[in-house]
């Protein structure tokens, strides 16, 4: 920076920290919670860990505070949607690209715009028909009614696109005379190059298929269904109002961990992937 | 010209492009048909005979003080949520701007809460402000503020906004320090050595150049408050007290799903597709502009 | 080794016609060169030769096989790419493996040939990197090491060195000679640069707006140009024109600066320039001979500016309102607004047909014919 006065940085370091305060403030709060009994969290308000975190977190991966399921078979359940998600969208967005990129065939233009057109219809404003729809085909509470009418992205499409236009012609002139077939060329030259760009996606998809919230709200009828991120809700919106607090704050570490460890663990496949969308 | 070579194939690319379409068709395009078709529909009270009422679900909607109501009250949440955010997310962007040393470690922290859902969001900030154990609730009320958000919608709608919100920060930092990173250096130096300030050098220089970011943002976080939101919303207050946190989204889950009044839902629906179309547009617009640059 | 047989080729863009008909005979072993400003349709058509692009009309033959309806990989032709198109995230190695392995090469048989080939090309210690760590040079001999590998009876060569510095592409020019010469494979070569053209070429192809402007060896290019453009484009500096008007019924020539000469060329006779209003003069800036003799030679140059060399000496100057640079040699300087007298040798001075930019034939001309472009 221009400036060198030694108060603007410190008022800049203070407003970062400031900051920090603002998104770890509640996370401790949950973290502090999730470490007491119920009966401290509704005497005091406890400003420092407590000694039954271990046993609050063995009772919610067990059988959860409802007695309903443990967070280790709802954990279970969003890491397979999350990960049905995020694979299946990179598959049939990257072969999609692939055609629409290297191939001229009759109606290539529509299609792509048949694809363009989920951009701008996301579950949450025909929630109802694609229940239906769902429903028909006998898909309710199951892993593929929960990933499947997830998976179609004109996002990733678009990316892929994006990037496959970036790659040098002569690539494929050179792997066309070299002897490779589309296909060929697809897995021993355009897939290895797509390297990055396949981190940087599965980190964006892998947050939203974990944080999906509606959709596996409408689809799962069974508690052994459930996903983490919506099950949570179950624990606060109790019909007696005494909340098992412990319980559910430790329900939300265990729930934002994952893709916290993902987004801090590949952050800058994270960003770039972030970043990359707009494009 | 298009010169780009070509594989040959008459029928690998449809046998590529059959699994995106085949979900496309039959998970999104089916229902938007349907959407579109329940819209023109109503039912009779037990659900046995459905009849053609052209516009009539619309018009009801048109004259219905609730959806009104539910309207404005989306609009003031999305501006809520857009402006902390943006406005948060900017001025962490810029104090880290400012930073040579130690930058990476203060942008991992503000940016990882992009990782939690809203949902989780939603009942971590409930956690602090419920009635009977919540910090924030009880300082509130030691300071002599009564805050009781499951009775006052107005502080419900408060926790809503704060809780979407505080999400969103890490998003829109991250976008206003990209923007701010590729400001050429060159620029703040020469309005430095014009003799600007600072804060002058900020608003004149820096914020102008930032407003293509600043545009995108402003829709992007414009969706996510109208449409993302959904979990916040039912996790934390169901739509309540009263209707007083209800937004658009969720009026039509609880219309469908609640009222099984499908025509007012699928009618809402086709609405909210209208207007994500505007918005995409909008973006698409800005985007294409963006190209010739 | 093989012959390459291009017979009335046309390309079309939709509407636009881009290649108007071209046919080129290539000999077996023989090293042909595309020249041509950007455009000119020369990249085109190697790239139809190589099956990358639809041939609109007409047949392409390699090795006497009609090949307008095969993949680049049935046509047994490699090529190299002006951005060399080496695969990066594969080695040296993968890289010039990857076509023998596509054809179902064994193990023993690829590492051989790969590794023969990098002895040739002097990469044999560059086979464990990716393209990312290597230099230009380098880069340019490992697209040549994928090509060599495979055998192949053409080989294409797409501006391999327009993305060199000056020196490398000096020392790749000579090295490509030297393959060719070790190799012999039938060769097509693209490019823009006149010096790579003269310097590679047995024959060369000078190419216009998606026409052959003339087909044949460097000397005959060089000097029995086709037309203006061909005379134009070979050349550095370029060839001298003048405007002049056809005088006595054909056997005198009035110049831009009013002074009327008799026809400087020889063995043309008059006739053939009767019925023409004008024609236009070419001669090259080395062939421009000064005359001591105040009243002698034909051209009388007022000079502008003149450019030492070291070897020799630019003068520029105007004859009329036409521009004409002499090449003279040795380092002298020339006071600018003198007049300058010139003569050139009959054989080398050339008439153009003022309209069509053809050379006007001086049938008695001792050099050889040039071979025409199209009509063989």
């Amino acid at each position: 920076m221009v400036e060198r006065q030694p108060w603007l940085k410190g008022l800049t370091h203070l407003g970062l920290v400031l900051g920090i305060a603002l998104t770890m403030f509640p996370i401790y709060i949950a973290l502090v919670a999730s470490t007491h009994d119920l009966g401290t969290l509704y005497s005091t308000v406890p400003a420092w860990f407590g000694n039954q975190g271990l046993q609050n977190y063995a009772l919610a991966l067990g059988q959860g505070a409802d007695a309903g399921v443990g967070v280790a078979r709802m954990l279970f359940n969003s890491t397979v949607m999350a990960l049905g998600i995020t694979f299946g969208k990179i598959a049939i967005s990257i072969v999609s690209a692939f055609a629409i990129v290297y191939f001229r065939f009759p109606f290539r233009m529509m299609f792509f715009w048949l694809i363009f057109v989920t951009l701008m219809l996301p579950v949450e404003v025909r929630i109802v028909p694609t229940f239906q729809v769902v429903a028909h085909l006998g898909m309710l509470n199951s892993y593929v009614g929960l990933t499947l009418p997830l998976i179609a992205s004109a996002t990733a499409t678009f990316l892929f696109r994006q990037f496959f236009l970036t790659v040098p012609r002569e690539l494929a002139e050179s792997a066309r005379i070299d002897g490779a077939g589309p296909m060929k060329f697809f897995f021993t030259i355009l897939l290895p190059l797509s390297r990055t760009n396949l981190a940087a996606l599965f980190v964006i998809l892998f947050i939203y298929g974990w944080n999906q919230y509606l959709w596996p709200l409408l689809i799962t009828r069974d508690d052994e269904m459930v996903t983490v991120v919506m099950g949570i809700q179950r624990l606060v919106n109790v019909p007696d109002g005494v909340v098992a607090w412990n319980i559910a704050m430790a329900t939300a570490i265990l729930a934002l961990l994952p893709p916290a460890v993902v987004v801090i663990v590949m952050q800058r496949q994270f960003v770039k992937g972030l970043v990359e969308q707009e494009k | 010209m298009d010169t780009r070579v070509h594989f040959k194939s008459w029928w690998l690319p449809y046998a590529l492009l059959l699994p995106q379409v085949a979900v496309t068709l039959v998970f999104f395009i089916w229902p938007s048909v349907q959407a579109l078709h329940q819209s023109v529909l109503a039912q009779d009270v037990f659900g046995i005979t459905t009849r053609f009422v052209w516009f009539d679900n619309f018009i009801d909607l048109w004259y219905s003080r609730e959806y009104l109501r539910s309207f404005s009250r989306t609009l003031l949440f999305s501006f809520s949520v857009t402006f902390i955010a943006m406005s948060l997310g900017l001025l962490f962007a810029v104090l880290v701007d400012r930073i040579l040393k130690g930058s990476s470690g203060y942008k991992l922290l503000l940016t990882w809460p992009y990782a939690v859902a809203p949902a989780v969001a939603g009942v971590l900030w409930l956690f602090m402000f419920n009635t009977s154990t919540g910090v924030l609730a009880l300082t509130l009320r030691s300071m002599g503020i009564d805050w009781d958000h499951v009775i006052r919608g107005d502080q419900a709608m408060l926790l809503v906004i704060l809780a979407s919100a505080w999400r969103q920060i890490a998003y829109n930092f991250l976008f206003f320090l990209a923007g701010l990173q590729a400001i050429p250096r060159s620029l703040k130096e020469a309005a430095a050595i014009d003799g600007a300030g600072p804060v002058k050098r900020f608003w004149t220089i820096i914020f102008p150049l930032l407003a293509p970011t600043t545009f995108f943002l402003l829709v992007i976080n414009i969706v996510y408050a109208f449409f993302e939101t959904f979990g916040v919303i039912h996790a934390v207050t169901r739509g309540g007290p009263g209707q007083a946190t209800e937004i658009l989204v969720y009026k039509v889950y609880r219309d469908g799903f609640v009222g099984m009044d499908f025509g007012a839902s699928a009618a809402q629906s086709v609405i909210l597709m209208i207007l994500v179309i505007g918005l995409t547009a909008i973006q698409f617009k800005y985007l294409e502009r963006r190209v010739h640059y | 080794m093989a012959n390459v047989a291009i017979r009335n080729i046309r390309k079309s863009y939709g509407k636009t016609q881009v290649i108007h008909g071209i046919d080129l005979k290539v000999e077996p072993g023989e090293f042909i060169v595309l020249v041509g400003p950007s455009g000119c349709g020369k990249s085109t058509l190697l790239r139809m030769i190589a099956g990358l692009e639809e041939i609109t009309s007409g047949e392409i033959q390699i090795a006497g096989r009609r090949v307008n309806e095969l993949e680049p990989r049935e046509r047994d032709i490699a090529m190299v790419f002006q951005n060399y198109a080496l695969y990066p995230h594969m080695t040296v190695y993968n890289n010039m493996a990857y076509g023998l392995r596509n054809r179902g090469y064994k193990k023993d048989v690829v590492d051989q040939e790969v590794r023969r080939a990098a002895e040739t090309l002097q990469i044999g210690d560059l086979l464990d990197r990716r393209p990312g760590q290597l230099s230009g040079g380098q880069r340019q001999r490992v697209a040549m090491g994928r090509c060599i590998v495979r055998h192949p009876s053409v080989f294409l060569f797409d501006e391999p060195l327009s993305n060199l510095d000056a020196k490398l592409r000096v020392q790749m020019r000579l090295e490509i000679r030297k393959l060719h010469q070790s190799q012999g494979v039938t060769s097509v070569y693209v490019t823009h640069d006149q010096v790579e053209a003269m310097t590679l070429a047995d024959r060369l192809v000078v190419m216009n707006a998606g026409v052959a402007e003339q087909i044949g060896t460097p000397l005959e290019v060089y000097d029995r140009p086709a037309s203006t453009f061909v005379a134009d484009f070979i050349g550095s500096p370029s060839m001298n024109f003048l405007n002049a008007q056809v005088i006595e019924h054909g056997k005198a020539l009035h110049l831009p600066d009013g002074r009327d000469v008799p026809l400087p060329v020889q063995g043309l006779d008059p006739e053939a320039l009767e019925n023409m209003a004008s024609v236009t003069v070419g001669v090259r800036p080395e062939n421009l001979k000064p005359i001591e003799d105040k009243g002698g030679g034909w051209l009388r140059l007022k000079v502008l500016m003149s450019e030492t060399l070291g070897a020799d000496t630019l003068v520029h100057g105007t004859v009329g309102d036409a521009q004409v640079t002499a090449r003279l040699p040795g380092a002298a300087t020339y006071a600018p607004d003198s007049l300058l007298a010139f003569g050139s040798k009959p054989e080398h001075t050339l008439l153009f047909d003022a309209g069509t930019g053809k050379r006007i034939d001086a049938s008695a001309s001792p050099a050889p014919a040039a071979t025409l472009a199209t009509g063989q």
